[in-house]
C-alpha cells in the first residue's frame, strides 16, 4: 500500500476528529457533583428570617464563624446582620461592623451620632446565602467548582476552585468572598454538613429568638414551609431573576 | 502563624454602607487582561486588513503586526494567571470547562487563536525558513549550525519553493487571516461578554459591552503596532545615519516609507476610534435616559467619584485630544507619536473605568469602594495585583517580540527597500 505524507496527515487529522467527538460528549463530573446528583428528590432546603424577632445580638454570626472555621478577626463572613436606622429626614443609615458578630452595642453608625429623637424606625436584617433556584454564581463558574445540589444548596468544591472570583462578581447579594486560609471562593451553605445529618444550621441553633429557621420547602407540613405558604413573606432583590430561597418576614423597602 | 490576608482588603477602602464581603476583588490584572487581549486582537486585525482585504497600503505593517500579535498572545494569559488565587489550578478550565460560564471558553478560543496565528506565520515565513536552511548550509561555527538546525525544523520538511507552492502558501495565509478575524473578534468580544453578562453589576451589564470592547481593542491594537513600528523605523534611521552619515539618501527612503505607512494606518485608526466612542456614549446616554434603579448610584460614580478618570482622562486626553491631533492637517511622525500614546492611555483608562469603576459602588447601592493600586509590594498579593505585576505583564510582549524577531524577522522589507 502506498501512503504519501499528505495521505498520512489527512488520515491522522480525520482520526483525531473522529476520536474527539465521542469523547467530547462526556462530561467530567467531580466526585462531589456525583454525590450531590443522587440526593433525596423530596427535599429542598429553604430558610426563613423573621426580622421582627432579630435584636442584632450577633450570636448567629459568631456561631457561623466558629462552625465553619472563618477566622474571627476577618471582616468577611458567611452570614451577617445589618442595622437599619431611618431618621425623620428620610435618610437611611445602614451598617454592619465586623459583619455584626459582636452585636450592635454602639449607637453610632460609622462614627456618626444619630439623635434618638430623630429616629422614626430601626431594625436588624440578618443576611446569608439565598441558595437561589437559578444561581448566577453556578452559571458563571468556569470550571464547575460551584454547583447546586438536588436539595437546592449551592456548594463550592475547595479542591477544584481556581479562585478567579467570577462567582463573587456574579452574586447580586454579596454573600461570596475568598476564604482567608484556603484561598478559594467561600459562601454560606446552610451548614450542609449539619443539615444533611439531621441537625440545624449553626446560626439557627444559636439564635436565641427564633429569628432564623430552616426547613424543607417540599414538605407542606414543615413549620417553615407553612409560614411561607400562609403568611406574607418577601425575598431580596428578586429583580435579578435568581429566585432566592431565603424568605423574610417584615422586610422593609429600605432593605438593600 | 501567618498574618491573616483577606484578599482585596489591602487595596480597598469603603465609604458608607458596603456589604461585609465586598472588596475590589478584580483589580489591576483584570484591567490588564482585556487590555492585552485587545492589543492581540487589534494587531491581528490590522495584519488581516492587508492579507484578506488586500489593503496594499498596509503591506509593510502587516507582517510586523502579525508577528507582534504572536508576541502579545502569551501576555493575554499572564494577567489571568497573576490574578487567580490558585494559579496552579488554571488548567482546570481545560479539564472541566463549564460552558455556561463566559470564562470557560477562554482556553479553547485562546488555543484556536494561537494555532491560527502560528500557522499563518508559518505560511508567511516558510519560504524564508527554506532559504535560511539552504544559505546556512556548510557554514562554520556551532552557533550557525544550531541556527540552521532550528530553521530546518521550522520548515517541517516542506522544502518546495516553486512558484506554485509559494502561491499555495499565499492562499493559505489569506484563508487563515480570514478565519482569524472572527476568531480575534470573538476572543476579544467575549472578554467584553465576561463583563457585559454580569447581571449583578449595574455598570457592566449591557449588551453593547462586547462590541465596545472589540472596537476599542482594534483601536489600541492598531495604535500599539503603529507606535512600535515608528520606534523601530526611527532606530533604523538612527543606525543608517551612524553608518552612512546623516546626509545619506537611504534615510529619506526609510523616512518616506515610514510616513506613508503611518499616514494610511492612522486613517483606519480614526475610523475605529469614532465607532468606539459612539458606542460608549450611546451606552452612557441610554443609562441616563432609562434611569433604572441603579442609575442614582451610577450617576454619582460616573459624574462625581470617577469624573476625572472618565471624562478628563479617558474621553478628554485619551479620545478627544488624539482625535484632534490626528485630524489636523500636515500630520508629522512626532505628532502621531503623541496622539498614539494618548490613544493607548485612553483605551487603558477605558478598561480601568469599566473594571475598577464597576466595583466603585456597593451591590447595596448605598456605599462606595475605592481602589488603591499597590505600588511597592510587601507580599505576593501586592506584587501580583500591584503596579509591578502590571508592568511585568506590559513589558513581556516587547521582550518576546525581540526574541521572536530574531527567528522570523518581521521588519526585513524596510532594509530591502532602503538598499
Amino acid at each position: 500500500m502506498k501512503c504519501s505524507r499528505r495521505d498520512l496527515l489527512t488520515t491522522v487529522c480525520k482520526a483525531a476528529v473522529a476520536a474527539a467527538l465521542p469523547v467530547a460528549a462526556f462530561r467530567f463530573l467531580s466526585p462531589a457533583e456525583v454525590r450531590a446528583a443522587v440526593a433525596d428528590p423530596a427535599l429542598r432546603w429553604g430558610f426563613l428570617v423573621d426580622t421582627e424577632k432579630c435584636v442584632g445580638c450577633g450570636f448567629c454570626v459568631k456561631a457561623c464563624k466558629l462552625e465553619n472555621e472563618i477566622p474571627y478577626e476577618a471582616p468577611v463572613s458567611r452570614t451577617w446582620v445589618e442595622r437599619y436606622i431611618v431618621t425623620r429626614d428620610g435618610q437611611t443609615h445602614i451598617d454592619s461592623p465586623m459583619a455584626g458578630q459582636n452585636g450592635f452595642t454602639d449607637p453610632k453608625v460609622r462614627d456618626e451620632v444619630i439623635d434618638p429623637s430623630e429616629i422614626t424606625k430601626a431594625f436588624f436584617v440578618p443576611k446569608l446565602c439565598n441558595q437561589c433556584d437559578n444561581p448566577a454564581c453556578v452559571q458563571v463558574c468556569p470550571v464547575g467548582a460551584t454547583y447546586q445540589t438536588k436539595d437546592g444548596v449551592v456548594l463550592v468544591d475547595r479542591d477544584w476552585c481556581i479562585g478567579c472570583g467570577y462567582c463573587i462578581m456574579a452574586c447580586p447579594y454579596g454573600v461570596r468572598f475568598f476564604h482567608p486560609v484556603h484561598k478559594v471562593a467561600e459562601k454560606c451553605n446552610f451548614c450542609y454538613h449539619r443539615i444533611s445529618k439531621g441537625l440545624k444550621s449553626a446560626c439557627v441553633e444559636a439564635c436565641p429568638f427564633g429569628a432564623r429557621q430552616i426547613g424543607n420547602l417540599k414538605d407542606p407540613e414543615d413549620p417553615v414551609t407553612r409560614i411561607i405558604m400562609t403568611q406574607r413573606v418577601a425575598v431580596l432583590k428578586d429583580e435579578y431573576g435568581t429566585k432566592p430561597q431565603v424568605f423574610y418576614i417584615g422586610l422593609d423597602r429600605n432593605v438593600r | 502563624m501567618d498574618p491573616l490576608i483577606i484578599h482585596g482588603m489591602e487595596w480597598t477602602t469603603k465609604e458608607l454602607f458596603v456589604y461585609p464581603n465586598e472588596f475590589i476583588y478584580w483589580s489591576i490584572q483584570i484591567v490588564m487582561y482585556p487590555y492585552m487581549t485587545g492589543l492581540v486582537a487589534g494587531a491581528f486585525v490590522l495584519s488581516s486588513l492587508y492579507h484578506v482585504f488586500g489593503q496594499k497600503d498596509l503591506k509593510d505593517i502587516a507582517r510586523f503586526s502579525l508577528v507582534f500579535s504572536l508576541a502579545l498572545l502569551p501576555t493575554a494569559l499572564m494577567p489571568l494567571l497573576f490574578h487567580l488565587q490558585q494559579p496552579l489550578r488554571g488548567i482546570n478550565v481545560m479539564m472541566t470547562p463549564h460552558f455556561t460560564s463566559a470564562i470557560s471558553a477562554f482556553g479553547i478560543v485562546f488555543l484556536t487563536y494561537g494555532a491560527i496565528v502560528l500557522s499563518e506565520i508559518w505560511f508567511v515565513y516558510r519560504q524564508y525558513f527554506v532559504e535560511q536552511t539552504v544559505a546556512l548550509q556548510g557554514q562554520p561555527g556551532t552557533g550557525v549550525a544550531a541556527k540552521r538546525r532550528l530553521y530546518h525544523i521550522l520548515t517541517l520538511g516542506a522544502y518546495d519553493t516553486s512558484a506554485a507552492a509559494v502561491a499555495q502558501d499565499k492562499k493559505a495565509v489569506k484563508i487563515l487571516a480570514g478565519v482569524g478575524i472572527p476568531v480575534a473578534c470573538f476572543l476579544h468580544g467575549y472578554a467584553g461578554f465576561i463583563f457585559g453578562s454580569v447581571k449583578a453589576n449595574a455598570l457592566w451589564m449591557s449588551p453593547l459591552m462586547p462590541v465596545i470592547f472589540i472596537m476599542s481593542a482594534v483601536v489600541s491594537g492598531i495604535a500599539l503596532c503603529m507606535l512600535t513600528f515608528i520606534a523601530i523605523m526611527e532606530w533604523k534611521k538612527f543606525r543608517t545615519a551612524l553608518a552612512k552619515g546623516s546626509g545619506d539618501g537611504s534615510l529619506h527612503v526609510i523616512g518616506g516609507v515610514e510616513m506613508d505607512v503611518i499616514g494610511k494606518a492612522s486613517r483606519y485608526l480614526i475610523g475605529f476610534l469614532v465607532a468606539a466612542i459612539s458606542l460608549e456614549l450611546l451606552d452612557l446616554i441610554f443609562r441616563g435616559y432609562t434611569a433604572m434603579k441603579s442609575w442614582d448610584i451610577l450617576r454619582s460614580v460616573l459624574y462625581h467619584k470617577d469624573f476625572v478618570n472618565i471624562f478628563v482622562l479617558q474621553y478628554g486626553i485619551g479620545n478627544l485630544l488624539p482625535f484632534i491631533l490626528l485630524l489636523l492637517p500636515r500630520l508629522t511622525i512626532r505628532r502621531t507619536v503623541v496622539a498614539l500614546i494618548f490613544i493607548l492611555y485612553g483605551v487603558f483608562m477605558m478598561r480601568w473605568n469599566v473594571v475598577i469603576g464597576g466595583q466603585a459602588f456597593s451591590l447595596s447601592f448605598a456605599g462606595f469602594m475605592h481602589y488603591h493600586l499597590p505600588i511597592l509590594p510587601h507580599n505576593m498579593d501586592t506584587y501580583k495585583e500591584g503596579l509591578l505585576g502590571a508592568l511585568t505583564v506590559a513589558t513581556t510582549p516587547f521582550i518576546l517580540f525581540w526574541l521572536i524577531n530574531k527567528i522570523v524577522p518581521s521588519l526585513k522589507f524596510s532594509k530591502e527597500e532602503a538598499q
